[in-house]
């Protein structure tokens, strides 16, 4: 067991695991509170044709390169979406759903497209549908380090304008504030917790990483601030867990394994948390 | 008749269609009540029950699995109602919560379970349409693939409960209370959705899997919403848009040597995008 915490691509699976688990919760709090959770199912769906664009454009597999196509097609999805939800007689939810089909469908094109390109390097991109901890290199980590740091920093010196527009976006405004400027930010910075966690989780399940830690959290608190380390703390756990365990049993991929441990914190957390336990008689 | 389901090119895209047909079909009523994302739950939520159905009875396929599956799919609304319902989890959280748990665990369970059974978790979050005439089961002497038959009474089935009920699902989609005070059952009506829904889910599972199926229900009648003006108008846009999709992404993935399932889905985005373009005027003054 010692020698097995020692190893160096164990060590390596579990931080980078641990690093986007804690940006995906933390930032997910923000997403629970501003009711995206499902822009967030969208932009991770939306991942897909990016990250085959990312690869294509790349001409190998590049983590950076196929991350940064993933931000840019899941923000055109959100962006389609509420391109769509603006016509006469289309709904919030229906336009999400157009979003989500169309791109995944094209992702799905494009996955299929990239793997006839010859060399083996494309094999792996199929594990971006469910993850696969076990392809986290030492180079990822500095990338997977740097946005966490990003998305740290750009919380702590916003975090008064952030929390104003996530609980009162009218008094945001009233108040002096650039009310859109800042909520799109927040959405930059779901997309963001989105496709760090990609190449470990995969495009269907990441989404679920984001939500689930800040419901947990919620339950055990009703301040950001506590929410925000608590939901980073839990989703740390959660991916570390599900990394740890899909590292040693070959054939389970990692996204699966993370979302129920994570929905079993959820669960939890319902059961047992003081504040808002559930009352089982009246 | 043999001929015909040798012919390999024509089970593909005629299984296509059926899927994307009878998913459209109910997926028209859906978008019209503000439900468009419940088909997401539901595609995610199946995979939960046909992982367990398999692990209790060892069936992969057939009426068992239909009806088991179909349960999960129906029981991922009902969990996630209860969860928002009880006031902890708001309804997008509860939604971006329970299919994804369901899935998830449904997708652990077949990896660990059934590694030597069809259903791997690859097959179900795609499909496999291009080879959905390797599996036949003989009817009246002739050879038929299986996703073909369950797909063809699925979309008959389907097409049955509109036309017997479109007056009361019409009513329960824009005005629910008024059908309940006319005596329509709105309520028993969104149930039988419900339940055609999550049913159209598994029967179309082996030919375009979890995702595309979202795609087909809603796209299609999206397109519909954009064009047509009546509610029969856009049942039959949404159709027309599922049967050029499966023809025209066929003939595109094989001219391109592409995904057959993928190329299908994205095709529902041309006339979206011509139903987004001037071009929309035109049929409307048409």
């Amino acid at each position: 067991m010692v020698s097995l915490l020692l190893d160096p691509i164990v060590i390596t699976v579990a931080l980078g695991a641990a690093l986007l688990g804690m940006t995906a919760g933390a930032l997910g709090a923000f997403a629970v509170l501003r009711r995206e959770s499902l822009i967030g199912d969208t932009m991770s769906h939306a991942a897909l044709p990016g990250v085959a664009l990312g690869f294509l454009l790349a001409g190998q597999r590049s983590l950076p390169a196929m991350l940064a196509g993933a931000m840019v097609t899941g923000l055109a999805a959100a962006l389609f979406s509420l391109y769509l939800s603006s016509l006469h007689r289309i709904k919030r939810d229906a336009a999400l759903g157009v979003a989500l089909g169309l791109f995944f469908a094209i992702g799905v094109v494009g996955l299929s497209y990239a793997q006839k390109r010859p060399g083996a390097a494309a094999a792996g991109l199929e594990t971006f549908l469910f993850g696969q901890a076990a392809a986290t290199l030492r180079s990822d980590l500095w990338l997977l380090g740097a946005v966490t740091l990003v998305a740290g920093a750009v919380v702590t010196l916003l975090w008064k304008q952030l929390k104003i527009v996530t609980f009162d976006p009218d008094f945001a405004q009233a108040a002096g504030f650039d009310r859109r400027r800042h909520e799109a930010l927040l959405t930059g910075l779901l997309a963001l917790a989105i496709v760090i966690g990609l190449q470990t989780v995969g495009v269907v399940l990441m989404s679920a990483l984001v939500v689930a830690p800040a419901v947990a959290a919620r339950q055990w608190s009703a301040s950001l601030g506590v929410m925000f380390w608590l939901a980073g703390a839990l989703g740390a756990f959660s991916a570390v867990t599900g990394a740890l365990i899909s590292a040693q049993v070959s054939g389970l991929a990692t996204g699966p394994l993370v979302v129920v441990v994570a929905t079993a914190v959820v669960a939890l957390s319902l059961l047992f948390a003081p504040r808002r336990a559930v009352q089982l008689e009246p | 008749m043999q001929a015909l389901f040798d012919d390999i090119g024509f089970t593909i895209v005629l299984t296509g269609m059926l899927a994307a047909g009878s998913t459209a079909l109910l997926g028209s009523f859906l978008v019209v009540r503000g439900q468009a994302l419940l088909t997401d739950a539901i595609s995610h939520g199946i995979v939960l029950g046909i992982a367990v159905t398999f692990l209790l009875t060892g069936f992969t396929t057939g009426p068992v699995q239909l009806l088991g599956a179909g349960a999960a799919g129906v029981a991922t609304v009902l969990v996630t109602e209860a969860l928002s319902a009880s006031g902890r989890v708001r309804r997008d959280a509860a939604t971006g919560l329970v299919f994804p748990a369901m899935f998830a665990l449904g997708v652990l369970l077949l990896s660990l379970f059934a590694r030597d059974v069809h259903v791997d978790p690859h097959t179900v979050l795609l499909g496999e349409i291009g080879y959905v005439w390797l599996d036949t089961v003989p009817l009246l002497g002739v050879a038929v693939p299986r996703s073909l038959l369950v797909l063809g009474a699925m979309f008959l089935l389907n097409l049955l409960f509109v036309a017997a009920f479109y007056e009361r699902l019409a009513a329960a989609a824009f005005d629910p209370v008024q059908a309940g005070l006319r005596g329509l059952h709105p309520k028993a009506v969104s149930a039988g959705l419900l339940a055609l829904t999550s049913m159209t889910a598994v029967a179309a599972l082996d030919a375009v899997g979890v995702v595309l199926f979202v795609t087909f229900a809603i796209v299609p009648a999206v397109v519909g919403l954009l064009l047509a003006r009546r509610l029969s108008g856009v049942v039959l846009v949404a159709l027309g848009t599922a049967g050029f999709a499966a023809v025209a992404g066929y003939w595109a993935a094989v001219a391109l040597d592409l995904s057959i399932g993928g190329c299908m889905a994205a095709m529902t985005g041309i006339p979206l995008l011509l139903a987004l373009t001037p071009l929309k005027r035109a049929w409307q003054m048409s």
